[in-house]
């Protein structure tokens, strides 16, 4: 028992390891495969800052990933509010047929996608083709999200909606002043998740952000692994900064990123 | 009446956004790829020519590759990966168990990593001089560098390693909280009775676990048929169309090769019809069980 967790342990985190040594080493010992953390992290990351556009690639991600993050947790969280507080049969149907949404395949929607914002570039070049906003509007609500909310205001006490109404609040002051504030784990769940798949989207950016300096970290860790001479220390760096905010999120907030997988199938 | 009728319009004004939304960037999609699909035509211009698009389907080798491959994925790995979820966390649950924590951590690291961070990680990994082979070359395992990335064999064997890697510590985590809701009484009661081990996992935690088996086979299946992140960052889909799976073929013949719009929506709807044809599938075998 101890040998196979121990052997799944090893095979798990061995890539890890493998990338923060090879950060540490040159791109001729990285492929000698020498397994020794070495001292050329400092060489490396100047390196990084010299040549590769790391930083407007981190500032695009954070911009796309944190706005996607907090207009998502908006829209999806009024929505499961709405659809189980005001319950009615019509809203039930409609909520059903949102669902479907998430058999609907990424690749079927891309070509239409693409096309949908290349003919709103002409009239609206600030949210077509090649910008944040066309990245982000087709990501931004997820029926999952919208299920999730749904799923966490059943244990919503409904008393305390009562006792915001009487004191005169009204139904969106509800919602802001009383279900926001309680709900905060609940939030933070979510926004573990989007923000993570958010940082991680590769396929979308990859097809609607067409000039380089729109680069997210993805697209510039896929470009620089294809290219034909890599400099494997400079490479495993930029892998190694990219993964440390989804790193330390994943770790200051283990409970929440669990609860958030998890709260949907119960 | 008025009061009530107002109350209606607020409600329905919480879920307003993310229908508009839900529809603008899901169902439209949808049905304009519906339209095109009966299309063909080099960039935006396209003419309607009925299920041309679908007879090419059946007599195009690179689609019939496509689909096969993806089979090959969904066949070999999305079993694997489940069993060995499963049996990884049958193991974490146990009570005695030491370091428990760190298991349960390292295991579920790989489900924080970009699709592309490790995809390149795993390029450099499995290369002809790549470490994988130097260590099995000095441990006389084999003789000669085996091709994890250039032979047709050797590079579905890496993608199939690859994301089992990936996935396997993220499944894992569901199987895990359902198993901690399993009531150990039950497990008393069982072996008081005699069962053995083997008899408890077959007769109580596979019963108890159908739900989560279920909801990992659908969603491990939708996304071995949208496998697009790994393939295109490991292999490319090569050697020559070896690894190319559906969604990287349809983002080649729109952004590839010379653009072709309709027939690239012809080729998605052949994974819509996939999707829904495997979790009917799933649905009615979980069913069928159960009776």
């Amino acid at each position: 028992m101890y040998v196979f967790l121990s052997l799944a342990a090893v095979i798990s985190i061995f890539p890890f390891l493998w990338m923060i040594v090879s950060a540490t080493n040159k791109s001729i010992d990285v492929t000698q495969g020498r397994l020794l953390p070495g001292a050329e992290l400092f060489e490396n990351l100047r390196k990084v800052f010299d040549t590769v556009d790391l930083v407007p690639a981190l500032l695009n991600s954070a911009q796309i990933s944190i706005t996607t993050t907090i207009l998502a947790m908006l829209i999806a969280s009024l929505a499961g509010y709405g659809f189980e507080i005001y319950r009615s049969k019509a809203k039930d149907i409609v909520f059903s047929i949102l669902l479907l949404s998430m058999m609907i395949p990424f690749a079927a929607l891309m070509v239409p996608l693409y096309r949908m914002f290349g003919s709103i570039s002409r009239t609206m070049p600030f949210i077509g083709i090649d910008t944040i906003s066309s990245v982000i509007l087709p990501t931004v609500t997820t029926a999952f999200l919208i299920f999730f909310f749904r799923q966490s205001t059943k244990m919503f006490p409904r008393d305390m909606l009562e006792a915001g109404r009487i004191d005169g609040l009204s139904e969106l002051g509800v919602f802001f002043r009383i279900y926001v504030p309680t709900m905060k784990t609940t939030y933070a769940a979510a926004a573990i998740i989007t923000f993570m798949s958010s940082w991680n989207n590769y396929l979308w950016p990859l097809v609607v952000l067409q000039s380089p300096e729109k680069r997210t970290v993805p697209l510039l860790i896929s470009n620089l692994g294809s290219s034909y001479s890599p400099d494997y220390g400079v490479i495993m760096t930029v892998i190694l900064i990219a993964t440390l905010p989804t790193a330390i999120v994943f770790f200051l907030m283990q409970k929440h990123f669990v609860a958030g997988m998890t709260g949907s199938v119960k | 009446m008025n009061l009530k009728a107002k109350t209606n319009t607020i409600s329905w004004s919480f879920v307003a956004i993310a229908i508009v939304m839900i529809c603008l960037f899901y169902f439209y999609p949808m049905i304009q790829a519906l339209i095109m699909s009966f299309q063909s035509g080099t960039g935006t211009n396209l003419d309607f020519v009925g299920i041309d698009n679908y007879k090419r389907l059946l007599s195009d080798s690179t689609f019939i590759t496509a689909l096969k491959n993806t089979f090959i994925y969904l066949i070999i790995q999305v079993p694997i990966m489940i069993l060995l979820a499963m049996f990884i966390s049958v193991l974490l649950n146990d009570k005695n168990l030491k370091l428990k924590g760190f298991f349960r951590t390292a295991i579920f690291l790989p489900a924080v990593t970009s699709l592309v961070a490790y995809s390149v990680i795993f390029k450099y990994l499995f290369g002809p001089d790549g470490l994988i082979n130097t260590m099995l070359i000095k441990l006389h395992i084999v003789n000669a560098p085996i091709e994890w990335i250039t032979d047709p064999f050797w590079a579905k064997i890496t993608i199939i390693i690859a994301i089992t890697w990936r996935w396997t510590g993220y499944n894992m985590i569901f199987y895990l909280s359902a198993l901690q809701n399993i009531d150990s009484s039950i497990y008393e009661a069982a072996r008081i009775d005699g069962a053995s081990a083997f008899r408890q996992f077959r007769s109580i935690t596979v019963p108890l676990l159908k739900p989560i088996i279920l909801f990992t086979s659908i969603t491990s299946t939708i996304g071995t048929l949208q496998l697009f992140d790994e393939v295109m960052n490991i292999t490319k889909g090569g050697p020559g169309n070896a690894t190319m799976t559906l969604s990287q073929y349809i983002y080649n013949l729109s952004f590839k090769y010379t653009p072709d719009f309709g027939y690239a929506a012809t080729v998605s709807y052949a994974i819509v019809i996939l999707i829904v044809i495997f979790s009917v599938l799933q649905f009615k075998l979980a069913g069928d069980k159960n009776a």
